[in-house]
């Protein structure tokens, strides 16, 4: 996947845990965006509000 | 077959699908997710070192993001973090002479599932026991809006109580307003560390359960320390692997965009549910996984292969289960509340 499958050594290693990392980050400031968005909406429409 | 990246679209929703899964046990409980993704990937055909690697790398992106929201909540305390890696660190060397001893003698295998499925069982039976007794210490669900607050002295299990009182010198004083000797931190988190390095995984079913009820570290500042603490021996240990080009972006990407929605999830409902209504469902799950990892076992040994396929079927269904009961239990607890409030209202 991203072309990164014969990654190895010091400096693969260091690119395929940083695209992990950075999707982490990518991830937890996504979910938190979306989270205050859409979530009291979906919290009302599972309470059948 | 569509495709992105060059990986199939079905393997990326599958993966995606399993990570929501395993996202909603982890956020709920602070733990018992990783122990999942490698036999499952092992089970669907991955080589050995691929699936450690990618469930080594998995925990390790996890742990980012959840030590991440739970700085935000103020439930890491660093100090305790930095102890118990040094503790740990040193346990894990030494497991893993006692484990090349068994090896070279021919019994590593026996001896580690062994301990494994009792290690694992009798946890799994005392987190039963304690959610359905409904008390010492309240047992392991982290309940968030105590974690600014001092623990609460009925709140400590009393073997923490017994150890905190070995005033030792240097006494530290841990988040949650509890003061531990030093030697007494560093002694369970070389413990800890010990059985992590002699069974060969990542610790965080031994050390979260080990800092709540051995040290009386409150529950949400426990599972967020334990994750500071998997940042680090996650990291280093994918790293070490993706050396070798074993860390499978195409497994680990998609479990974790959906592990990541999963864990916010699993995260909101912990303010929702009964919690040891699910506790009791968390600990029969942690037993059933026992029962699996023996199966696993009693295959390998006999030569039945059938029985990886049984194992795979028992833990994924007993996940299943547990992570359906955390959704129906949400959803139920927000209908209800919002026809007390609509009642009210009228």
């Amino acid at each position: 996947m991203f072309g990164l499958e014969g990654a190895t050594g010091i400096s693969g290693a260091l690119l395929v845990i940083g695209v992990v990392l950075l999707e982490a980050i990518i991830l937890y400031v996504g979910y938190g965006l979306l989270e205050r968005v859409v979530g009291p909406t979906v919290i009302d429409a599972i309470g059948g509000k | 077959m569509m495709e992105l990246f060059g990986v199939s679209v079905a393997l990326l929703a599958l993966f995606a699908g399993f990570g929501v899964l395993i996202g909603l046990l982890f956020g709920f409980f602070g733990m018992g997710g990783s122990f999942l993704v490698t036999p499952a990937l092992m089970v669907m055909g991955y080589n050995t070192d691929v699936a450690v690697a990618s469930g080594l790398a998995f925990v390790f992106a996890t742990s980012v993001i959840a030590t991440l929201k739970h700085r935000d909540l103020g439930q890491v305390d660093y100090k305790l973090g930095v102890l118990m890696i040094a503790g740990t660190t040193g346990g894990i060397e030494v497991g893993k002479i006692g484990l090349h001893y068994l090896q070279s003698i021919g019994q590593a295998d026996t001896v580690v599932s062994v301990i494994y499925v009792l290690l694992l069982g009798g946890i799994g039976a005392f987190i039963t026991y304690t959610a359905v007794k409904g008390g010492d210490g309240g047992g392991l669900s982290p309940d968030h809006d105590e974690a600014d607050g001092e623990i609460n002295a009925d709140d400590i299990p009393d073997i923490a109580k017994k150890i905190q009182s070995y005033r030792v010198p240097p006494m530290m004083k841990l988040r949650g307003g509890i003061q531990v000797s030093l030697w007494m931190i560093l002694l369970v988190a070389f413990a800890t560390g010990l059985l992590s390095g002699f069974l060969g995984v990542g610790g965080g079913f031994i050390r979260m359960p080990a800092l709540f009820y051995l040290i009386g570290v409150p529950v949400p500042i426990a599972v967020g320390t334990d994750l500071f603490e998997i940042v680090f021996s996650g990291g280093i240990g994918s790293f070490l692997y993706a050396m070798d080009g074993a860390v499978n972006l195409s497994i680990v990407v998609p479990l974790l965009a959906g592990s990541a929605g999963g864990a916010r999830i699993g995260a909101a409902a912990t303010s929702l549910v009964d919690e040891d209504e699910i506790k009791v469902y968390f600990g029969v799950m942690l037993l059933l996984g026992a029962i699996a990892v023996a199966l696993r076992k009693i295959g390998n040994f006999m030569d039945i292969p059938v029985l990886q396929t049984v194992s795979l079927v028992v833990i994924l269904g007993a996940a299943t289960l547990v992570a359906g009961a955390v959704v129906v239990s949400s959803v139920r607890a927000l209908r209800a509340e919002s026809d007390s409030t609509t009642s009210v209202t009228h």
